[in-house]
């Protein structure tokens, strides 16, 4: 009831009264207050309107006189006020179902996560126990903690740097006038859209020590095949390649777009003052990219840090757990061992890295903006 | 340089397409400078092309092979015949027909009913003026940097205790909201000419009407990157129907294959790599005919920010 008066007191009269009035208070005023009043917080509503009748000019007569125009306010305030109530039930009806969704499959777990995260319970057990941070303390002293979080910063900086640097340099080879460069894009591009879990699978048999094709090209060069499956590092190795193969695609493409945008003449220029292309890269391509980088820089390392299908087709964390990644591990805490409490403090340290990496990535494209 | 030379005297009138009348030429002698470099160029192009492209022909290569053909050193790089036993053996070790069957379902209704959601929820927070829509703004944006990973173990328990495990709505309803596809479409619809959609409005038409028969038929581009991504995406998914089916007859294509590689393991590969081609070759079909509006869609993240 107090939104009734707010139109009235003289320190709101100025302000936009969109925020502050719903449409059944505006009603309300309708009735019984002075229309001066009423017209104020009218008028922004109908502003639109009026001014595309002005524009048309055609339809009917246009107001004349002070006191028409009085009653033409008045009608369309409560036009307004029933077409702003027709608005909020069609955005109900148009964005409800969405938000509502957004509301219980993303925000409600994320909050019940936090709260689980401070139990020790067991997935699909009736009792749980408040332990406050106790699961966060057992995550950061557990002895397998330190190897995870090597093992997921290891598998993060191969993984993005070395999608970087291939990417950039198939895109530097892509930008170049070849014939035959569309048949190559889309060859990169095409394991991007592939289901992860079959492109490990794929691989696992690349790499199968005895018959695989992976052996078989080390062959040529006289190499031994590693047991890419059991020998430690190599299931890490083996999955950091899948991997990269993956998403070089994703990355070359954007690099790609990226490098189409250098302004020609700039290039033409350096290349007028005798830079070689070497020169021309380092000191024009790569500085104009740094935007571009960035956003891959950021992109990768998000999904890096939450990579899983490839994992669980090609060595589902082993051996010994050595290509177990945090993301791997909240899946195995949980629905291998059971334990969701604490696989859920561990989803939080998760989900705090990549907010993060998210905050730096806002912080900076907020200062760069001007500059891409 | 002589050609430099007229449009510079002629520059009045033609200035808008002197820049559009030089471009072309530029490249071109640039491009006959660097013809000495193409050997290496060409080089590198082709392998990075048989590098990139050997593992999916290796794969559709080894589930055309017999036993005997697959376990031989050195290698046999094609199989003798094209025979599809593979094929028929992981068609009886799982049910790939009704796999199939299920993740064209489970793509189809998924990726449809997340065009319209957002497509519906955009044109409110675009088009329609409504309190607190700032804060319903933010509400969907700020979803884009949750990961779905933390919603997992939550929403396990719901779909658990709704008896939703081991059905099609438990795969589909939690991952249905949408919010990239609400910002693509958003992004889109602020550059639509509002004078179209104010004669629409006179002219008496609804905003159901608007939406129908305005709105969607200007944002076909947008419609179709953003129900291609839903394709691949909910085609793909692996993480969340694993977890919420468990019986062979639910689940999606990328789960059976779980399935096979636990029962058949890596003991026959032919078999796996058939199954593998099964889930891997529609989006790949997919992806070499909508390729354009596919990786416009994937890649719409870097336009945007």
């Amino acid at each position: 009831m107090t939104t009734v008066f707010t139109p009235g007191s003289p320190g709101s009269s100025g302000a936009p009264p969109r925020a502050s009035s719903s449409p059944a208070a505006a009603d309300d005023t309708s009735a019984g207050s002075p229309a001066a009043d009423h017209s104020a917080t009218v008028t922004s509503a109908a502003e639109p309107a009026a001014r595309q009748a002005g524009a048309d000019a055609t339809t009917g007569g246009p107001p004349s006189g002070p006191a028409d125009r009085e009653v033409q306010a008045l009608r369309r305030s409560r036009l307004g006020a029933r077409r702003r109530r027709r608005n909020l039930l069609w955005a109900l009806l148009l964005a409800g179902p969405n938000v509502l969704l957004l509301l219980v499959f993303v925000y409600r777990p994320l909050l019940q996560s936090f709260y689980l995260s401070t139990l020790q319970w067991n997935l699909g057990s009736p009792v749980a126990r408040p332990v406050g941070l106790g699961n966060y303390v057992e995550w950061f002293t557990a002895p397998t903690t330190g190897r995870i979080v090597t093992t997921t910063l290891v598998f993060t900086l191969a993984t993005v740097g070395g999608a970087m640097v291939l990417g950039l340099g198939l895109a530097l080879l892509l930008n170049r006038r070849l014939r035959g460069r569309g048949v190559a894009r889309t060859v990169a591009f095409a394991p991007y859209v592939l289901s992860g879990f079959a492109v490990g699978i794929l691989w696992l048999f690349m790499f199968d020590p005895r018959y695989g094709l992976v052996q078989e090209l080390l062959g040529w060069i006289g190499v031994a095949s590693p047991q890419w499956y059991t020998q430690r590092p190599w299931p890490l190795v083996m999955i950091v390649v899948v991997y990269l193969w993956k998403n070089l695609g994703y990355v070359a493409l954007i690099y790609l777009a990226g490098l189409q945008s250098v302004p020609q003449d700039l290039k033409d220029a350096a290349a007028l003052d005798g830079a070689s292309s070497a020169r021309t890269l380092r000191s024009i391509v790569l500085p104009l990219l740094t935007p571009t980088t960035f956003f891959l820089l950021v992109t990768m390392l998000l999904a890096s840090l939450q990579s899983f299908d490839i994992i669980k087709a090609m060595t589902q964390g082993g051996p010994l757990g050595s290509t177990t990644t945090l993301m791997y591990s909240i899946y195995e805490e949980s629905f291998v061992n059971g334990r969701a409490g604490y696989a859920s403090a561990v989803a939080t340290v998760l989900f705090l890295v990549l907010l993060a990496v998210t905050g730096v990535q806002m912080r900076f494209v907020q200062r760069k903006v001007h500059y891409a | 340089m002589s050609a430099v030379a007229p449009t510079t005297t002629r520059r009045p009138e033609t200035a808008p397409s002197t820049p559009a009348a030089l471009a072309p030429r530029a490249p071109r002698t640039a491009d006959a400078r660097r013809r000495g470099l193409q050997p290496g160029g060409y080089l590198a192009l082709v392998l990075a092309t048989v590098v990139l492209g050997a593992p999916l022909v290796w794969m559709v290569l080894a589930s055309l092979k017999t036993p005997a053909e697959l376990y031989t050193v050195p290698l046999q790089w094609l199989p003798g015949t094209v025979n599809l036993d593979n094929y028929a053996q992981a068609a009886d070790s799982i049910p790939l027909g009704r796999l199939l069957l299920n993740s064209v379902g489970i793509t189809v209704v998924g990726a449809g009913l997340k065009v319209a959601l957002g497509l519906t929820c955009a044109y409110a927070l675009v088009f329609l003026d409504f309190p607190f829509k700032k804060v319903v703004f933010g509400l969907v944006i700020a979803t884009l940097m949750i990961p779905p990973q933390i919603t997992i173990i939550p929403n396990y328990t719901l779909v658990a205790s709704l008896g939703w495990l081991n059905t099609y709505q438990g795969i589909l309803v939690p991952g249905l909201a949408s919010a990239f596809g609400t910002f693509l479409f958003r992004q889109h619809f602020l550059t639509l000419p509002r004078s179209i959609l104010e004669a629409a409005e006179l002219d008496g038409a609804g905003h159901w009407r608007k939406l129908w028969r305005f709105v969607v038929p200007m944002s076909t581009p947008t419609l179709a990157a953003v129900a291609l991504v839903s394709v691949v995406t909910e085609w793909n998914d692996y993480l969340w129907p694993f977890l919420v089916v468990d019986r062979p007859d639910k689940m999606t294509l990328p789960v059976g294959l779980t399935l096979l590689q636990n029962t058949d393991g890596m003991t026959n590969w032919g078999v796996l790599l058939a199954a593998t081609v099964v889930v891997t070759l529609p989006i790949l079909v997919v992806f070499l005919v909508l390729q354009r509006r596919l990786v416009a869609g994937l890649t719409a993240g870097a336009v945007t920010g």
